[in-house]
């Protein structure tokens, strides 16, 4: 899974797609992926941070991951 | 270390021109108490979901609307419409305020006699009235509010027969601006019906005519409508002092009044819109009052208001049992509770606050229930936090209505609880079990067995 290159994303969860002009705003959790997957960080080891950092279970991690890749592949932010 | 408190991932898409980059927010403030007690301790102690009834906002609502109407008008008498509520702890709270009961079926009547109010003091209302129930309230000297001529030919033949006299009323039904008109009860005014059967009824000489009723609909969201409904009562009133010699003792204005829910599909939200109940106190009591008739003719106005009574004192509490992603994107939370339960989110939208902290972020989802049929949607677009299964969230003013119409399908019944004024909680009915459903069923014999 990775991001569309010309993306832009801030710490602050602001994300802009200049191919389309639509801007979206992430939650912190959300802004962080985004952070991590434009540094290259593989999937996997997000979902460890995830799980390590927050008080959550690993199966809801990974229903939220895939339903969080729907969102970014719905606002055409990913690389096909 | 301790872990930080999980959300989901989520992103938004942006609307040029909204004001607020989080959406437009419906919630502000979890609702974690209720009357004092957690949602949490009466969900781990009532499971979940539960219907919670506030008896101190129950008397507050009693005690404020009934003022409304005692500060405009000399004699004022409420009717508790048991409909709109009939568990008996519900009843007797406003039984205990002073309010008599109105009731459209035996079975209704069988209760408000089981509570403890006197024959005289309940209203029959409806169109069904069977000959054992017209003997019983005969015999009890019930107000019968006669909605049709074969039930006024019935209840003749009765008196008759029992050679009592009845005490009676006629439901009128009218034009009052409001469309459609509920025509189908009882009387109609503007087409004389109602003033000939006024005539007939004294002419027979068995009954006793003492009351004139209305019920011009629900959730009236104008107060002309009862200025005019009063004024045609006043009319037929005067007009059976005048022409038929027969002083008419009581207007029964029946129930209507809103709440502060707000409307499927109303474009603006209801509290807003919707009239004071002081505003309505105000169009019925001055069109009586100046209506003309004598001090000492003055007729005793009687209300049955019900919903306006009880909806804010009513909460259903639920949990979250899934989120998924529907086909289109948009996201769907399915909760315990459904139609079944809340029959009123056919009509309303009804506000829903999370009963935990939350953060800003918030997304639009539609709110399913837990019974697998279509029908079964709460809210087909409400924007809420990011909800986890679990998660516990309070249904505000559903005091009304619903665990009268509530079905039991698919699922049983749940419990429903009432805090008293002093914040203690109080089981005023129980879940349903297998064993009381199955009670009525009967198996023939040559079905007893199966074998597969
Ligand atoms: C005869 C009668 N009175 C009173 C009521 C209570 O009405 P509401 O809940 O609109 O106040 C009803 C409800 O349908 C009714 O039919």
């Amino acid at each position: 899974m990775r991001l569309k290159k010309n993306i832009a994303t801030s710490e602050s969860g602001f994300i802009f797609h200049p191919g389309t002009g639509d801007s979206f705003s992430a939650n912190p959790i959300g802004a962080d992926i985004l952070l991590q997957l434009k540094e290259g960080v593989a999937p996997s080891d997000i979902k460890k941070t995830i799980l390590d950092k927050y008080d959550v279970t690993a199966n809801m991690v990974e229903k939220d991951w895939d339903d969080f890749s729907a969102q970014l592949r719905e606002a055409n932010l990913l690389e096909l | 270390m301790t872990k930080l408190p999980y959300e989901r991932p989520q992103i938004l898409k942006m609307n040029a021109g909204l004001m607020n980059k989080y959406g437009t927010r419906t919630e502000y403030e979890p609702v974690k108490h209720i009357d004092g007690i957690p949602v949490k301790t009466l969900i781990a102690k009532y499971g979940s979901p539960v219907f919670v009834i506030s008896e101190r906002t129950m008397r507050s609502t009693y005690r404020s609307i009934q003022r409304s109407f005692a500060t405009r008008y000399p004699k004022v008498q409420m009717a508790w419409s048991y409909k709109t509520n009939y568990i008996n702890a519900v009843c007797n709270v406003y039984h205990q305020e002073g309010s008599w009961g109105e009731v459209v079926s035996g079975f209704e009547y069988r209760k408000a006699l089981g509570n403890g109010v006197p024959g005289n003091k309940i209203i029959f209302n409806g169109p069904e009235k069977t000959t054992a129930e017209l003997e019983l309230a005969i015999n009890n000297d019930s107000l019968i509010h006669i909605d049709h001529f074969d039930e006024m030919y019935q209840l003749i033949d009765i008196s008759d027969r029992m050679n009592k006299k009845p005490r009676v009323a006629i439901r009128v039904n009218m034009d009052t601006g409001i469309y459609p008109i509920w025509d189908r009860f009882g009387f109609n005014y503007e087409n004389g019906t109602a003033w000939s059967a006024l005539t007939k009824i004294v002419e027979s000489g068995k009954l006793n005519l003492v009351g004139l009723h209305c019920h011009i609909g629900t959730y009236m969201m104008v107060t002309t409508a009862y200025s005019i409904a009063a004024s045609k009562l006043c009319d037929l009133a005067w007009n059976c002092k005048t022409q038929l010699n027969t002083t008419i003792q009581y207007l029964d204005m029946g129930g209507g009044l809103p709440t502060a829910n707000d409307l499927r599909g109303a474009y603006l939200p209801a509290k807003d819109t919707i009239p004071s109940v002081d505003e309505f106190a105000e169009a019925i009591a001055s069109t009586i009052l100046n209506y003309g008739f004598k001090t000492e003719d003055l007729p005793l106005l009687i209300l049955e208001t019900g919903r306006a009574m009880i909806d804010d004192a009513g909460f259903l509490l639920g949990s979250v049992l899934a989120n998924k992603r529907l086909s289109d994107g948009r996201r769907a939370t399915i909760m315990d509770f459904g139609v079944n339960i809340l029959f009123t989110s056919f009509w309303y939208e009804h506000k829903i606050s999370p009963a935990q902290d939350f953060t800003q972020h918030t997304e639009e989802c539609v709110l399913y229930g837990p019974l697998c049929m279509n029908i079964d949607v709460v809210r087909s677009a409400i924007t809420l936090p990011l909800l986890n299964r679990g998660d516990q969230v309070v249904v505000h003013r559903v005091g009304a209505y619903n665990m009268t119409q509530w079905m039991q399908f698919i699922q049983m019944r749940p419990n429903v609880v009432m805090i008293d004024e002093s914040g203690e909680s109080h089981l005023i009915r129980a879940t349903e079990t297998m064993e009381y459903i199955e009670i009525p069923e009967r198996m023939p014999e040559h079905l007893k067995t199966v074998k597969l």
